[in-house]
């Protein structure tokens, strides 16, 4: 049996750059709240309209009682739905997505918005839009022959226009 | 020894293996013309996606896994210099993956199964497709077999003596293959073929992708283990000098064997049904695998240091310009270690826990793969096919010149390709789309990448036309010439003695795996009997 001393010398550089590269992973995903979606919640996508939270009425944006924003949405082929959303800049926000048939996926581009919708599940991430603007919502898993149509849209507003144009709509939406 | 019962063996799986291969890539650069929207006449989603799931059901199950069988016989009886044991047998399982493959193709090319190569339920096809599928895995599972059956009966013929590196790699992949497989066989017999033929009326789509993510990344390392058995066994002697060490590859070999089994969840990092915990320790064995890979390119490098100098190369880097660059295995492994490179870099963000969610599903993916599979892989499978087929045909290879400019042409095509194809990626650009019909700005960004894609796709195009060309006249010249050469196998600097079983063995290490699976899949599968899940009813596509 014979191994090189260069080469053990190699072996040990190589264990030391991949413990390395994991040790930068795991404290990037302990301190910088690394937001994938691993909350296992089970819920039954064939009666979602039945359920309260997925409800047809109480989709799209919520502002619960402590002031957290959460967004309910629903993938089926081939659309999220609300179609259309507004949300804050700069604002930390959880999505809830559940799908009402198939497999997909639902990426933000040039955001972390990104997750597997999987039918039986429901995939709750957290992220926020630095920057306002429209985003395009896509779906980023093949789901039927009409996948590359399957996008909606989220308008991200300054802070304080969506916040009046949330208190103007008061009363009048849900 | 006569050998041409092993040699119609290995060039029948070849075949079916490079057919596969040049089908696919005509439907490959159809797929970046239609996508692109360029030609308004193509556009048509249905033809797409039929064609997408074919081309990847072509190239990453029916290729890899003919030429591995094929390319695994020859190694056998060559390095073990015995004839390959049960040939009817042998030739059993070539037909029953041959069949499953025409199965599997039927409702592919009539678009009946345009479900992608991985499948996820609950889109279903046509069970035709699955039963194919399925028949191909377990005519595989005969290679396995056989593999293990003579690597076993050499070692009691040879009490003591090491197994040759090359009969060690290949069975150590077949029994990775064995382990690999077993996660899609359980999906499939399971789950899918019976919901399929309408035994069962609904199905769980997160155990499913469960099971498929058990598959899905060691999946990758059954393909690379030839271009790795061809770094170690053929290229230093190819080049001219000795391979650097034996057992470091031995090492190499079973680590990558190994720790490719119970990291399969860096496939669902983006998905809800499995907890962070169980993420995190797949991404941390994830990276363990990157270690063999290190340990590789500097074997491989070292040893084509060696021949540099022997062959007169001085200084720090006048070694590389005295490489037989005209070797077609030198030259291969060169730029296969190049792309590798590149794709390295790529793949460390991808098995990133956090920065994988700005790529996951993204072109980028597709980019990244096609660099690393099609790409340094590959390119590996052309160098052995120019190194095997005039020892199989008993033929000159036609011209070497013509493999050269085949070889360079495939490095060129994958670069342009995949360069825009990460880009695309980092743009936002959604994989497995036929067309972009999303109104927004940044789509138009997009466009002159798809330029570029489309030109890189024609070399390859061209590249992998010449490559069967050289094949065919090679094997159909009328020359009289007589190709006498046999497979010869590089010798390590320090011949092997005797080895440590551990070296030496495949035993230890199957149950090895088995405990690591076990810690590793073990309740993230028995969740799904745990748990309240909803099944699924079966959609169309
Ligand atoms: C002529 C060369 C090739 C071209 C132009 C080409 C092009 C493409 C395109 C456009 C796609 C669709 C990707 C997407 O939208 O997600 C694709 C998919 C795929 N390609 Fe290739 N390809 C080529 C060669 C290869 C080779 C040599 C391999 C491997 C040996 C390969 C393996 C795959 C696989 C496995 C998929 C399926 C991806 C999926 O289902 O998402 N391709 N290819
Ligand atoms: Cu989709
Ligand atoms: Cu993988």
């Amino acid at each position: 049996m014979h191994i090189d001393p260069l080469e053990k010398k190699w072996a040990q550089i190589s264990l030391g750059i991949c413990a390395l590269f994991v040790g930068i992973i795991m404290l990037d995903a302990l301190f910088h709240s690394v937001n994938a979606p691993s909350n296992v919640e089970t819920i039954n996508s064939a009666t979602l309209h039945l359920s309260e939270e997925f409800a047809e009425d109480n989709l799209g944006v919520e502002v619960d009682d402590d002031g957290n924003i959460i967004v309910r949405m629903v993938a089926g082929r081939y659309s999220f739905f609300p179609k259309k959303i507004t949300v804050p800049a700069d604002t930390k926000i959880t999505f809830r997505w559940v799908s009402i048939d198939v497999v997909h996926g639902v990426h933000i581009p040039m955001t972390n918005m990104s997750t597997m919708i999987i039918p039986g599940f429901v995939a709750e991430v957290e992220s926020s839009f630095p920057k306002p603007g429209d985003y395009p919502v896509l779906c980023n898993e093949y789901c039927g022959l009409g996948h590359d149509h399957m996008w909606s849209k989220i308008d991200v507003l300054e802070k304080d226009k969506w916040r009046a144009l949330q208190t103007s709509s008061k009363g009048v939406a849900k | 020894m006569t050998d041409i019962a092993e040699r119609r063996l290995a060039l029948s799986h070849m075949y079916v293996a490079f057919i596969a291969f040049i089908l696919a890539c005509f439907m490959g650069e159809y797929q970046v013309l239609e996508r692109s929207g360029f030609i308004s006449a193509l556009d048509s989603p249905t033809v797409y996606f039929a064609s997408v799931s074919t081309h990847g059901v072509l190239m990453a199950y029916v290729l890899t896994t003919f030429f591995i069988m094929g390319f695994g016989y020859y190694t056998a009886t060559t390095s073990l210099k015995v004839p390959v044991w049960n040939k009817p047998l042998a030739w059993g399982g070539f037909g029953l993956a041959l069949l499953g493959t025409v199965l599997a193709a039927i409702p592919l090319l009539l678009g009946l199964a345009s479900v992608m190569y991985t499948f996820y339920p609950p889109a279903q096809a046509h069970y035709l497709f699955y039963l194919g599928a399925t028949l191909l895995i377990v005519g595989s599972w005969v290679w396995c077999g056989i593999m293990i059956v003579m690597f076993l009966q050499w070692k009691k013929d040879n009490p003591g003596e090491a197994v040759p590196l090359a009969m060690f790699a290949t069975t150590m992949n077949a029994l990775l293959w064995l382990w690999t497989s077993a996660g899609v066989a359980l999906e499939s017999l399971f789950l899918i073929v019976p919901w399929s033929l309408g035994w069962t009326d609904t199905i769980d789509p997160g155990l499913a992708r469960t099971l498929f993510a058990w598959t899905l990344h060691p999946i990758v390392y059954f393909w690379l283990i030839p271009a790795y058995i061809a770094f170690y066994v053929f290229v230093p002697k190819q080049a001219g000098a000795f391979l650097f060490s034996d057992e470091a590859a031995r090492a190499a070999f079973i680590v990558l064997v190994v720790f490719s089994l119970p990291i399969g969840f860096h496939h669902l990092y983006m998905d809800p049904q499995q907890a962070a915990g169980w993420k995190m320790l797949h991404g941390i064995g994830t990276f363990v695998v990157a270690l063999p890979t290190f340990l590789t390119g500097f074997t491989v490098i070292a040893s084509l240091e060696i021949a540099g100098r022997l062959r007169g190369g001085k200084g720090l880097f006048g070694w590389i310009g005295s490489l037989p660059w005209t070797n077609t295995m030198v030259l291969a492994v060169i730029l296969s270690l190049l792309m590798l490179i590149f794709g390295g870099f790529g793949g460390l963000i991808n098995a990133s826990y956090a920065m994988n969610a700005m790529i996951h599903n993204t072109a980028w993916v597709p980019g990244h793969f096609h660099l690393i599979f099609a790409g340094t892989t590959v390119i590996m499978y052309f160098a052995i096919a120019y190194y095997l087929w005039p020892i199989l045909t008993q033929k000159p290879l036609y011209s070497n010149n013509l493999a050269l400019v085949q070889l360079w042409t495939w490095f060129l095509g994958m670069s342009i390709m995949t360069t825009p194809w990460h880009v695309l990626g980092l743009l936002g650009q959604p994989r497995r789309i036929s067309s972009v019909v999303y109104n927004n700005l940044l789509t138009l960004s997009w466009e002159p990448y798809e330029l570029l894609m489309i030109f890189g796709g024609l070399v390859l195009l061209g590249s992998a036309c010449l490559f069967i060309y050289q094949l065919f006249k090679t094997q159909f010249s009328n020359t009289s010439a007589v190709f006498t050469g046999e497979v010869e196998y590089a010798e390590p600097i320090h011949a092997v003695g005797t080895l440590p079983e551990y070296l030496n063995d495949i035993k230890i290490w199957n149950k090895v795996i088995g405990v690591l699976m076990l810690i590793s899949f073990g309740i993230p599968i028995l969740q799904f009997f745990f748990l309240d899940t909803y099944d699924s009813s079966a959609w169309g596509f």
